[in-house]
C-alpha cells in the first residue's frame, strides 16, 4: 500500500499540521518508506492472538473518590501564551 | 588534587562521607567543566548553576546535621523531558518555548529527596524521537568520542544524547534518561557508558513528557554498573499519580553486584545474528559469551522467533501513541502560539512552526495508522504482534533462562549529518533493532560498555532480564565490566 499526495494532505489536516506542497511531497516519500517497512507485519499469523492492552500484568489501582488537588488557577494559566481573567483565550470559534 | 569530576557516584559518596570533600566543591567542579565544555559539546540546554549551588550548600548543611540521603550531595544532569519546577523543560522542542512547569516529576522529586543536586537540563532528540540527538531544536550534541585519526564529530546516540555525552565527558556524575525504543541503551553504547532501562512500571512516568505511553520508561546513564544500581534505587517508586507504576518493593540493587554467576543460564538468541552483522559486533558478542563461561554461567542458545517484527510493530504503536499524546500542543495552554485566521488555522500554524521534521513525520504516521479503516489493519495488528513478542520472552524465561545477552547496537557511533541515515528514516530506525524488543515486551535492559571497535569507538553489550529482576542485570552487567574494563574518551573539547 502507498499513500498519494491527497492522502498526505488529508492526514496532515487530521493531525492539524499546516504543510506546504513541497513539504507534503517530501513527507509522501518518507511515509511510503515507513509504510513499506511496517507492511512486513502482514507475514505474521495472528489468528487467535489477543491484542496487548498492558505490557505488565497489573490490576488497575483505585483511589478514594475524594478531592486531593486543585485551587491552582495561577499555576494552570501561568504558561499560557494569552490569558484573560484566568481563562485561556483563543481566536473566535463561532462566527 | 584528584579531579573530583572523575569520581563515580559511589566514590564521591565515600569521599563526602569521609568529609574529604563537600558537595559545594563537587558541584563547583562540575559547573566549571560544563562552562568550559558545553559550548563545544552542547550537552546541556539549560544550566541551573544558582540552583545547583544552593542545593549543594543545603546538602552540606544536612550532612553536617547528620541527615544523609542515598544520593546526598551528588550532582546530576536531568534530561529535558523531565519536569523540574520553574526551570527549563521543553523536551528539546520549539513548541514548548518558555515553558516552565509549576510542578516536579516524581523521578526528580525522588532524587532531590535523596539529597542529589541538579546541575541543569540535558539536550535530547525532540520529544525523545530519534537515535542521534540531531532532532533537537537546540542543535546536535557532539559525542566526546572521536574515531582514531579523524576529527569528524560523531553523534552521541539518542534520544538521551545529552545524558550520554554529559556522563562520558564528566559534565555530571550521572544523568536521568528515558527509553521508548532504545533511547537509554543506544546512547550509552555509543559513549562507553552504562545505561539502565528498567521494567515498564518500575519508575513513575508522572511529570515526564509523554512520547509513547505504553513504552516510555525512565532510567539513567552512568559511569559504571554500581552507579546505575545506586541511582535506580532512588528513582524507582510506586506513584499514585501514575497508575502504571508498580507497587513492588524496591530492592537494594547494589547488593547484587559481585554475586557469583555460577550455574546461571545466559540465553543467546539466534535471531539477533542478523544478516549483514559486522564481524566486530559478532566478535564482541562472542567475547561476552566467553566471559560468562569463565564466570561459571551456562550458555544456552535460544530462539525469539518474532524478533524481526518488533521494529515494524514499534513504528506503528509508538507513532500512534505519539500522535495522540502530542495533540495537546496546540498553542492554547502552554508554549508557542502562531496566530491564524481562525482557531483551526492557529492550531495548524502553531504545530507546523513548533514541531521539527521527525516529530511531524511520526505524528503523520500515527495519524495515518489510526485513521478510519486502518486502525485494525495496523494498530490492532501491531498490538497482537506485541503479544507474540512478549510470549517469545516468556517462553525462554520459562525454560529457565535467567538473562539474555545481545549486542546493544549494530554499529558504533556514526557521524553527525550521516547522509544515508538522513535520506531514509528507516535506516536511522534500524539503530534500535536490538533494543526495541525489550520495550515492546516491557522488560528491563542494561547496556554495558564491552570493548572498542577498530576505529577506537566504544561498543556495548545488552542484557535483558525478567520483569522486575533488574538485580540480575546489575549482577550480570558487573561481569562484563570486570572483564572489559572502563572506557574513557580522550579529552579534546
Amino acid at each position: 500500500m502507498s499513500v498519494d499526495i491527497t492522502t498526505v494532505k488529508r492526514v496532515a489536516k487530521l493531525a492539524r499540521l499546516a504543510v506546504s506542497d513541497a513539504e507534503a511531497e517530501k513527507m509522501q516519500g518518507e511515509l511510503n518508506n515507513i509504510i513499506g517497512f511496517i507492511e512486513q507485519l502482514s507475514e505474521v499469523n495472528v489468528e487467535g492472538v489477543e491484542a496487548m492492552t498492558s505490557v505488565v500484568d497489573t490490576t488497575m489501582r483505585r483511589r478514594d473518590d475524594i478531592v486531593n488537588d486543585g485551587n491552582k488557577v495561577d499555576d494552570i494559566v501561568a504558561n499560557a501564551p494569552i490569558t484573560e481573567d484566568n481563562f485561556f483565550t483563543v481566536p473566535k470559534v463561532i462566527e | 588534587m584528584t579531579d573530583l569530576t572523575k569520581l563515580t557516584i559511589a566514590q564521591a559518596k565515600a569521599k563526602l562521607d569521609a568529609k574529604e570533600i563537600t558537595s559545594v566543591e563537587l558541584t563547583d567542579a562540575y559547573l566549571s567543566n560544563i562552562e568550559a565544555a558545553n559550548g563545544e559539546l552542547n550537552a546541556y540546554v539549560s544550566v541551573t548553576a544558582d540552583k545547583a549551588r544552593s542545593m549543594a550548600k543545603a546538602s552540606d548543611e544536612r550532612r553536617a546535621s547528620g541527615t544523609i540521603g542515598d544520593l546526598e550531595g551528588i550532582p546530576l544532569g536531568i534530561k529535558d523531558l523531565f519536569a523540574t519546577q520553574d526551570d527549563h523543560m521543553q523536551a528539546a522542542s520549539h513548541i514548548l518555548d518558555d515553558f516552565k512547569p509549576r510542578y516536579e516529576s516524581t523521578v526528580t522529586s525522588n532524587l532531590w529527596a535523596a539529597g542529589a543536586v541538579q546541575l541543569g537540563k540535558l539536550n535530547m532528540d525532540e520529544f525523545a524521537m530519534g537515535s542521534s540527538n540531531e532532532n533537537s531544536y537546540y542543535g546536535p550534541v557532539k559525542n566526546p568520542w572521536k574515531a582514531q585519526g579523524s576529527d569528524k564529530a560523531l553523534v552521541p546516540g539518542g534520544s538521551s544524547g545529552g545524558s550520554s555525552a554529559a556522563v562520558a565527558s564528566m559534565l555530571c556524575a550521572g544523568a536521568t534518561a528515558t527509553d521508548t525504543g532504545g533511547s537509554i541503551r543506544q546512547p550509552a553504547a555509543f559513549t562507553g557508558t552504562v545505561g539502565i532501562k528498567p521494567t515498564y512500571g518500575r519508575c513513575s512516568r508522572w511529570g515526564v513528557a509523554a512520547y509513547a505511553s505504553s513504552l516510555d520508561q525512565a532510567g539513567s546513564i552512568n559511569r559504571d554498573v554500581r552507579d546505575a544500581a545506586i541511582m535506580l534505587k532512588t528513582m524507582a517508586s510506586v506513584d499514585l499519580k501514575d497508575t502504571t507504576s508498580v507497587d513492588l518493593p524496591v530492592p537494594n540493587y547494589e547488593a547484587a553486584i559481585g554475586k557469583s554467576m555460577k550455574g546461571m543460564k545466559i540465553g543467546i538468541p539466534k535471531e539477533y545474528r542478523v544478516e549483514g552483522m559486522s564481524k566486530e559486533i559478532e566478535d564482541l558478542w562472542q567475547k561476552g559469551i566467553d566471559w560468562y563461561k569463565a564466570a561459571g554461567a551456562e550458555i544456552v542458545e535460544i530462539s525469539l522467533p518474532h524478533t524481526k517484527y518488533a521494529l515494524p510493530a514499534y513504528y506503528i504503536v509508538a507513532p500512534a501513541e505519539a500522535s495522540s499524546n502530542l495533540a495537546r500542543y496546540d498553542g492554547v495552554r502552554y508554549g508557542l502560539r502562531v496566530n491564524g485566521d481562525n482557531i483551526e488555522d492557529m492550531y495548524k500554524k502553531t504545530r507546523a512552526a513548533g514541531f521539527g521534521d521527525e516529530v511531524k513525520l511520526r505524528i503523520m504516521v500515527g495519524t495515518y495508522v489510526l485513521s478510519a479503516g486502518y486502525y485494525d489493519a495496523y494498530y490492532i495488528k501491531a498490538q497482537k504482534v506485541r503479544t507474540l513478542i512478549k510470549k517469545d520472552f516468556e517462553d525462554v524465561f520459562a525454560q529457565g533462562i535467567d538473562v539474555i545477552l545481545t549486542p546493544t547496537t549494530p554499529s558504533s557511533a556514526f557521524e553527525i549529518g550521516d547522509k544515508e541515515m538522513a535520506s531514509d528514516p528507516v535506516k536511522m530506525y534500524l539503530n534500535d533493532i536490538f533494543t526495541v524488543t525489550v520495550n515492546m515486551a516491557g522488560l528491563p535492559g542494561l547496556s554495558v560498555p564491552a570493548g572498542l571497535d577498530s576505529k577506537g569507538l566504544p561498543l556495548g553489550l545488552q542484557l535483558i532480564g525478567k520483569p522486575f529482576e533488574e538485580e540480575t542485570l546489575f549482577q550480570a552487567g558487573h561481569v562484563i565490566e570486570e572483564a572489559a574494563g572502563r572506557f574513557e574518551a580522550k579529552k579534546w573539547w
